[in-house]
């Protein structure tokens, strides 16, 4: 099991965060999905092909390398369909398919991934999916289809005809859901729908994004902490704010551990990766917003104004730990595969 | 010979000399000095310690190889952890020549048992206000005071001792340290029931107790830095030991309760799984502080966090084991009666959760200190203890 980031993958963090650091800094967050700022992110970076096939044109890195990205992605609220089309990457690692994959390595295609069972005749796929992930930012969607009897992921151009896409407005301002309508939208067929993997990869995708999330909201309290004065005193001497700081940073090292782990799972030990996968929702989905809560009331009334950014963080976090369906099926999973 | 050789003759050792048979309680103190003499002969005591002292002189690598190898025995050497753990490295660390000669070897070897003699009634978490007092009378000094939570003080040989010598000026800076002989006349060793019933620690008494010069450890008035030295000891060897053991004697564990328990119950079932979710929250923690150890990452504050987190577990897991199980979970004789009992033991030693936690506030956030009323008050003008 490994825990600990090699060099290469301390280099990995380093490289995205000082981009982010400057390309979209958190003020730029408010504004949404910028598409240059994918561009730089794919074309310097590679991050996009990161988890993409080599002779696809990918890095042919693993979950731990993607791990690192979305952690620093998460940090930085990135908006737009960063998540999306990671989530999407990882599915192709089960379906493989060149077009696609080749696509989003290049950064030529963003692409989203949703659950919601279509209908397929070959040809085109008609069906309503409610909520999708950065669905009105996304070029592609691939989703599971039924037809003839068996189940096959397909991908759809969103941009092409049979497609209706309606923005949603959203809690989390900084990533948004739309609700997409197909109705004989042109569909092609990548294959067979894996019966298995494909959740357990996102638990784990997600769970580093919380983890990117978490750290930067304590980081920005425990800063604040040492800046603002009540009482004569700085407000990260009090225990009663240290002592709440303290458990926060209690919480960011145990969901670390967690995400190492499930990245090193998916990578290496498959055996071990729906366990791990759950326990990464079951833990830090929760620990996430606990942290962002607790930010956002440390800062006291200034953290309540629109005007802050310690909302942005809280609502992410609320919106991530709902992301793949109420937290309580990672519980129900982990009991079923502890077999109690 | 490589690490791997190193660990496997290290397993082939232990093997063959950990004794795994019944003995008498009476006999244990026996037992763990001969385990320690065969122990030291076969070179695996004192392993980072320097040779001229009767160490090993390896380095830390060795020294984990070797806990590695150790994790699957239960080694006989409890009443030699405070000596092997703190006081001795603060001897090797703060002793004369003379101090280091005179008690290291006769340490590693198991012929003398130490403890460490620090907290007071009036000085826990503040162990700097105590009060025992060293008064100087030609080449000794004269000891009198009360020590308390002294682990196997009743049957150490030598104590580790912080004192009082300079009432004048701040409490940091009137503190001497001293090394006493525990059979000396005027020691006296209390046992100390704990919560759970048991002896696992003692009160000791000193009256006009002696002790020459040479056995102080450290300048005259200089004994807090030297107990920062013990204490950073404690802290490395009490997180070292973190996550360590096992579950498998836990009667709260989740493999002891869903053998005793109706998982069909969907509200037990979700309670399991919370207990589950936090027990492998904090092994996974431990086991990457491991790693970052030996990939020479010092995990320095942060083993503070590890030792929280435990004192929580620890408290929450008998806590929910003793209600689901329900009425007879309060019966003397369930090993549940005595996890409950014993629980608040962890939060409490080496430093309650309360510490820990201003430590890993100041030290590994760098959250601002507390001020402090304390720093430049004369001790003899100084509250200390209880006082109304």
């Amino acid at each position: 099991m490994k825990l600990v980031l090699s060099q290469e993958q301390q280099e990995l963090r380093a490289a995205v965060r000082d981009f982010l650091r400057t390309a979209s800094p958190l003020p730029k967050a408010r504004d949404g999905y910028d598409p240059q700022v994918y561009a730089r992110l794919n074309g310097e970076l590679g991050l996009s092909g990161l988890v993409v096939p080599e002779e696809y044109g990918g890095a042919g890195a693993g979950m731990s390398e993607l791990a690192v990205a979305l952690e620093e992605t998460g940090a930085a609220l990135l908006p737009g369909p960063f998540l999306a089309t990671a989530f999407t990457a990882l599915a192709l690692s089960l379906v493989p398919d060149k077009e696609l994959q080749t696509g989003i390595a290049e950064g030529r295609i963003t692409a989203t991934l949703d659950d919601t069972e279509l209908t397929h005749d070959g040809g085109t796929a008609s069906g309503t999916l409610t909520q999708v992930l950065s669905g009105a930012d996304a070029d592609v969607l691939v989703a599971p289809a039924r037809g003839d009897g068996s189940t096959v992921m397909v991908a759809v151009e969103l941009a092409g005809p049979g497609v209706t896409r309606t923005a949603l407005e959203t809690l989390d301002v900084t990533r948004g859901q739309a609700t997409i309508v197909l109705d004989g939208a042109p569909a092609r067929v990548l294959g067979p729908a894996p019966e298995t993997g494909i959740f357990d990869r996102l638990c784990v995708a997600l769970a580093a994004e919380q983890l990117g999330v978490m750290r930067a909201a304590l980081d920005a309290i425990v800063a604040y902490a040492k800046i603002r004065v009540a009482f004569g005193r700085y407000i990260g001497s009090y225990q009663g704010v240290k002592h709440k700081l303290a458990d926060m940073h209690l919480k960011l090292e145990q969901a670390e551990s967690i995400v190492r782990y499930a990245a090193w799972a998916a990578d290496e030990s498959p055996g071990e990766l729906p366990e791990a996968a759950a326990l990464a929702q079951a833990y830090v989905g929760r620990a996430c917003f606990e942290v962002a809560r607790d930010h956002l009331l440390l800062h006291g009334g200034i953290g309540y104004t629109w005007e802050h950014d310690a909302h942005l963080f809280y609502k992410r976090a609320k919106a991530d730990e709902v992301l793949l369906g109420p937290p309580r099926i990672h519980r129900a999973r982990l009991a079923q595969l502890l077999e109690l | 010979m490589n690490l791997d050789e190193y660990r496997r003759a290290a397993g082939e050792w232990l093997r063959e000399n950990v004794p795994t048979d019944d003995y008498p309680e009476a006999d244990a103190i026996a037992r763990a000095k001969e385990f320690m003499a065969k122990l030291h002969d076969a070179g695996y005591s004192g392993i980072t310690w320097a040779k001229q002292w009767g160490g090993q002189g390896l380095t830390q690598a060795e020294d984990r190889a070797f806990a590695e190898a150790a994790r699957d025995y239960t080694l006989p050497t409890y009443v030699f952890s405070i000596g092997l753990g703190m006081t001795g490295p603060t001897i090797a660390d703060r002793g004369t020549d003379a101090q280091r000669e005179r008690f290291l070897r006769p340490l590693l070897r198991g012929e003398e048992i130490w403890c460490q003699l620090f907290s007071e009634p009036g000085a826990g978490s503040d162990v700097a206000s105590l009060q025992t007092r060293a008064v100087p009378d030609g080449d000794h000094w004269v000891i009198n005071g009360q020590k308390v939570w002294t682990s196997v003080a009743h049957h150490a040989d030598w104590g580790l001792l912080l004192t009082r010598t300079d009432v004048d000026v701040p409490k940091h800076k009137g503190l001497t340290m001293f090394v006493v002989d525990m059979h000396h006349p005027g020691v006296t060793v209390r046992p100390l029931r704990d919560m759970s019933g048991k002896a696992n620690f003692n009160e000791v008494f000193f009256d006009n107790v002696t002790i020459p010069d040479e056995h102080r450890v450290g300048e005259v008035n200089d004994g807090w830095s030297v107990a920062v030295t013990t204490l950073l000891h404690e802290r490395l060897s009490i997180s070292a030991g973190v996550g360590m053991g096992g579950q498998k004697d836990n009667p709260a564990s989740l493999e002891a309760l869903r053998r005793v328990l109706d998982t069909d119950d969907p509200l037990v079932r979700d309670e399991l799984v919370e207990l589950h979710i936090r027990s492998r929250a904090l092994a996974l923690f431990n086991q990457r502080l491991a790693q970052e150890t030996k990939a020479g990452i010092f995990p320095g504050a942060r083993g503070s966090a590890a030792k929280l987190l435990l004192a929580e577990l620890t408290l929450y897991q008998a806590d929910l084991a003793t209600r689901l199980v329900g009425p007879e979970a309060v019966l003397a004789d369930q090993p549940l009666a005595r996890a409950i009992s014993m629980a608040p033991g962890m939060a409490l030693g080496g430093g309650t959760n309360e510490i820990m936690r201003n430590i890993v506030g100041d030290r590994v956030l760098g959250l601002p200190p507390e001020p402090r009323v304390d720093k430049t008050v004369p001790f003899k003008d100084l509250k200390v203890g209880t006082q109304a």
